[in-house]
């Protein structure tokens, strides 16, 4: 090639499905009806723990329209059964209230629907605990933390540490659970022809689901395949398959015909997975100068009793900050709830909402510049592993983020300034996420036309993924995007790691990045020469991350909040919200902005009303529907902006990147809290921050 | 499915005509209530008599100096509607703090009057209910009742009524116009809704098949100085945690007359008639506006979830009062 063409990572163009997904011409999974289609609607467990004694099925079948109804007595076995959350039907057991305990498959959605209201389960109910507390005798230590952190890690002597200290700060602080709304709920079509399956799932990874599902059913993965070329956003939800998956695929399989399910809003409080609740104690020791000595952060969560999911709620309290001694623990309590799982930044999220508040409460005890305090306390090297940071720009981020807020001359002093009938304050909170990046396969292909097409199995959950490999392919390439194409959302295609951890554009860059020199290299070989069919050239990364140096690898950030808080009402609203991250190279600025401002309103959504409400008496979260679960409606969101600092990190992968996917909720409700603290004089430790605690 | 018919009245009459004919049918305004609550199973009428073109849907100027406002008025046309903008802002204001702009549009006045509570057992047929439900108890009273009743409220049942515009209504003083089996009557509010007592599945004094043809606002001029101050967890799309409805008449800095109602602490949209009494012939001062508060408030019986909307409703009561004083 003899033309170069300007970089097209780091500009901001725009979504190269834009087009299709406001014309409506984009379809997400349950817009897909293949022939001779049938609707499901399961059944869900009225009793949250207890076994099912029966399900009369004939009733049912008498219903105008029904095909089938399907229980556990007389499910089809699946291949692999470990009870877990997946094992849908395949024992009595109730171990949730909302758990499927059947479904019942119809001519039409409504027949399915009417008929599924109907269906008579006779139960024998048990005493149900669903309470996490903090001195629950079932708590445990779990073997890893999600993905795979050691549960407890202690370095020194904290406890020395903390009795010697001039300063400490000791403080309990609790997160509620908290539950993944994306606004395409979880749907899957599932049509089997003789062994092969075919799913049109709502998904963050076709092939995981694929490989799940076939080890499920017991057939090899090249049986399976999942085709998921949009959907309408999963914050982790979706990251896993759900128990509706096999559902819909055993219900197919079981009426021998593709069958339709998806899962209402209701439903998907007690069976895609949810926020545990956390509650945390934080102890930090520090010298008079605000130097900290001691750092003390334990977690308290809980799972289901079918799968155990152990958030990583203190991990990141291991990197953020200089100390000598340091423990970190978590302790989990199985109860009769549903399954909890990947909400954006899991462990994250709730544990900086702790972590970052306790800081705060340390500045003031060391009468220091919150700012000031984390400068201060800033590492050389990764306090854990003593690796050092690929690159770690907080400090950047702080003074950055300090200067465009106006944080300079800011009077610490608590409740004191008023606009109006407002009590107005400022807060300021670090936010971090770690840099992941999983093995990837991807194909390049020059086709005869002079375009090219890359295929991966990646997801675009509207992030923007197909948009950036597609300008990173560009850029491999030495092609203007026009002439790229990227095939993803499909198992059919090279296998790829899923949308999570903030790592798919680093995952599945760098094989696209590979995938398209190989191309030109193969092209260049050939010289020019190129058959009528196109040239086609791969690329494996396993070995490439296997061989990757060891550094700490994490993206900061920084955020400055200002609130007001109704002095009559205790009404808070976040009058501004900044945030300055580092986060190595941008690869769109448009996409990324709406990733980092996406992550910031969820993160004020999380300070302020987000709370799934647990009913003691009936083991379920009550306030299953948006009217009820309150996320951030628009006038919520009043002055929000994302920033970032440049980043040059070699130690990354192709492109230079860092995620962006979760980092902003990260840190933003500490940041409220702080501000409402600066506001009013009142912590708030348990979040949401709702008016019942503040009005007086 | 469940079927059920559906049909468009095309007078007054023949909708309560139609109604009294099958016992199981319902009225249907905007649907916005009533059709969620058909999704949910929470009611399963047989038939469906759309009333949206029947109950008119304009606005009048009464011979008595009030306004009548047909009960097929939507929810938007009501708030923007110039003269009751002017002359009562609390009703303009209540409507507009309701729901959403796309709810408002479909939503009607005699709809909006009927909505049902939002009390997420009430919700949810998989749990027991006495107001969805007679005699199968109400859980709400051990379990989660922070949006729920503190004054009024029974044994049996702890709910409150969601309506923004109900409460400018009781506030206003409002006749609600009823075309029923017996023929027309008048009901005023507050009266149109009771208190849950031992029959919580009756959240009005309506008569089934009684269908609301209008409401009238009586000539009241100094609600051109009222407001309504809701209070609520999101700045918007949310039912009121509390709010008020509040009208004052003052002279020389003595309270002449007024009118306030409360949101969010009853079964009914509660009109605060003890705090009217303490404050007519007052000095206009917050302490006075706060010792009003007070004998209303002491009547109330918080739950031990809810306890601090009885320091809230004080507060938002004793602002609303100060801002309308300060009001030229
Ligand atoms: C997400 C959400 C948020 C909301 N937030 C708010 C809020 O913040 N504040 C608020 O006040 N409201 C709120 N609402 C409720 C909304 O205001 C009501 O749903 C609406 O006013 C009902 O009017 P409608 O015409 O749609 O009634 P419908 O749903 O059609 O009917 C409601 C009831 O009234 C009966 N009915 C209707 N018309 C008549 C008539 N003329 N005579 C006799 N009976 C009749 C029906 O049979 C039914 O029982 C919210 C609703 C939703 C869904
Ligand atoms: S408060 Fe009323 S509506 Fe709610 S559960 Fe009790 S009886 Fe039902």
């Amino acid at each position: 090639m003899t033309t170069t063409t300007p970089s097209s990572v780091g500009s901001g163009l725009d979504r190269v499905e834009g087009l299709d997904k406001v014309t409506g011409r984009a379809r997400y999974a349950f817009e897909y009806s293949p022939r001779d289609l049938a609707y499901a609607v399961p059944v869900q467990a009225v009793v949250a723990r207890g076994e099912i004694h029966a399900v009369d099925v004939d009733a049912v079948l008498k219903c105008p329209g029904v095909i089938a109804a399907i229980w556990y007595g007389n499910a089809p076995r699946l291949a692999s059964d470990d009870g877990g959350e997946l094992a849908v039907l395949q024992s009595p057991r109730v171990a949730y209230r909302g758990q499927y305990i059947g479904v019942v498959v119809a001519e039409t959605l409504h027949d399915a629907r009417e008929a599924a209201g109907l269906v008579r389960v006779e139960y024998a109910a048990e005493r149900h605990d669903v309470e996490l507390r903090a001195d629950h005798p079932g708590l445990y230590r779990p073997e890893v933390v999600n993905p795979d952190f050691p549960a407890d890690v202690e370095q020194g002597d904290p406890d020395a540490a903390l009795a010697a200290a001039p300063i400490v700060v000791d403080a309990v602080y609790s997160t509620p659970a908290e539950h993944n709304n994306p606004m395409e709920p979880h749907a899957t079509v599932a049509a089997w022809d003789g062994d092969g399956l075919t799913l049109h799932d709502s998904n963050q990874g076709a092939s995981a689901v694929r490989d799940t599902v076939a080890a499920l059913f017991g057939m090899p993965p090249a049986n399976v395949r999942v085709i998921s070329p949009h959907v309408g956003g999963g914050f982790g939800s979706k990251g896993l398959p759900h128990p509706h998956v096999v559902l819909a695929a055993l219900a197919a399989k079981q009426v021998g015909r593709p069958v339709k399910l998806a899962v209402t809003r209701q439903q998907m409080f007690a069976v895609t997975g949810y926020r545990t609740p956390t509650i945390q104690r934080v102890r930090l020791g520090a010298d008079a100068g605000g130097r900290l000595t001691a750092i003390v952060h334990e977690a308290f969560e809980q799972s289901s009793t079918v799968k155990e999911f152990a958030e990583q709620t203190t991990v990141p309290t291991r990197m953020m900050y200089a100390a000598p001694a340091r423990r970190t623990t978590h302790r989990l309590v199985r109860l009769d709830v549903p399954t909890p799982s990947w909400m954006r930044a899991p462990g994250e999220t709730p544990g900086m909402f702790a972590l970052e508040s306790a800081m705060d409460e340390l500045a003031i005890a060391c009468g220091l510049d919150p700012v000031e305090l984390r400068i201060r306390n800033e590492p050389e090297t990764d306090p854990e592993s003593g690796l050092p940071f690929s690159s770690r720009n907080l400090v950047a981020c702080l003074r950055e983020g300090a200067r465009r807020f106006g944080w300079a001359g800011r009077d610490p002093a608590p409740g004191v300034r008023r606009r109006g009938r407002l009590l107005v304050g400022t807060g300021v909170a670090a936010s971090t996420y770690p840099v992941y990046r999983r093995p990837s396969q991807a194909g390049a292909r020059a086709e005869p036309d002079g375009r090219f097409t890359v295929r991966i199995a990646a997801a675009d959950i509207g992030t923007g993924a197909r948009t950036v490999l597609t300008q990173i392919a560009a850029d491999a390439l030495r092609a203007p995007v026009d002439r790229v194409r990227v095939e993803i959302g499909d198992s059919a295609l090279p296998t790829a790691s899923l949308a999570g951890g903030s790592m798919g554009t680093a995952s599945w860059g760098t094989a696209v990045v590979r995938a398209c020199e190989a191309l030109l290299e193969e092209l260049d070989r050939r010289g020019g020469d190129l058959p009528v069919g196109g040239v086609e050239a791969g690329a494996d990364t396993t070995e490439e991350i296997r061989g990757q140096r060891r550094f700490a690898r994490h993206a900061f950030g920084a955020q400055f909040a200002e609130v007001g808080v109704d002095v009559d009402t205790g009404e808070t609203r976040v009058l501004r919200l900044l945030g300055v991250f580092a986060a190595g190279r941008i690869v769109n600025p448009k996409t990324a902005r709406s990733q980092l401002v996406g992550g910031m309103t969820m993160g004020v959504s999380m300070a302020l009303l987000e709370e799934s409400v647990m009913d003691r008496e009936f083991g379920d979260y009550l306030n299953h529907d948006l009217a009820q679960y309150h996320v951030a409606a628009c006038a919520d969101v009043r002055d929000i902006e994302a920033l970032w600092v440049e980043e040059d990190d070699p130690h990354l992968n192709p492109m230079g990147s860092k995620g962006i996917g979760e980092i902003g909720i990260v840190g933003t409700a500490a940041a409220i809290a702080n501000a409402v603290h600066h506001a009013t004089g009142v912590r708030i430790r348990d979040l949401p921050i709702r008016l019942d605690k503040l009005v007086r | 499915m469940r079927p059920f018919a559906y049909r468009r009245a095309t007078d007054a009459r023949a909708a309560v005509a139609a109604l009294s004919e099958q016992p199981n049918a319902m009225y249907l305004g905007g649907g916005t209530n009533l059709v969620d609550l058909m999704r949910l199973g929470v009611v399963a009428p047989e038939a469906l008599v759309d009333v949206t073109r029947v109950a008119s849907d304009t606005v009048e100027e009464t011979a008595g100096g009030g306004l009548l406002i047909g009960a097929g008025v939507r929810n938007s046309d009501l708030a923007a509607h110039p003269a009751v903008r002017r002359r009562y802002p609390m009703l303009a204001q209540a409507v507009l703090s309701g729901a959403s702009g796309q709810i408002r549009n479909m939503a009607t006045v005699g709809g909006n009057l009927l909505q049902r509570t939002r009390c997420s057992y009430f919700q949810d047929v998989s749990k027991p209910c006495n107001k969805r439900q007679p005699g199968s108890g109400c859980p709400a009273v051990e379990g989660d009742h922070r949006n729920l009743a503190i004054i009024g409220h029974s044994a049996a049942c702890v709910a409150t009524h969601p309506s923004d515009m109900a409460v400018a209504l009781a506030a206003l003083g409002t006749s609600v116009h009823v075309d029923g089996r017996r023929g027309v009557r008048q009901v005023t509010m507050p009266g149109l809704h009771r208190l849950p007592g031992d029959e919580p599945d009756r959240d009005t004094v309506l008569d089934p098949g009684d269908l609301i043809t209008a409401v009238e606002l009586p000539a009241l001029p100094f609600a051109a100085r009222s407001r309504y101050r809701k209070v609520r967890d999101r700045a918007s799309f949310a039912f009121a945690v509390v709010s008020v409805a509040a009208a004052l008449d003052v002279a020389g800095g003595v309270v002449r007359d007024c009118r306030i109602a409360f949101g969010g602490l009853a079964h009914v949209p509660w009109r605060a008639r003890l705090a009217e009494e303490a404050l007519r012939g007052s000095p206009a001062t917050a302490a006075e506006f706060a010792r009003a508060a007070d004998a209303e408030l002491a009547r109330a019986r918080p739950l031990p979830g809810n306890g601090f909307k009885v320091p809230l409703t004080r507060n938002v009561l004793v602002r609303t009062l100060t801002e309308l004083a300060e009001t030229p």
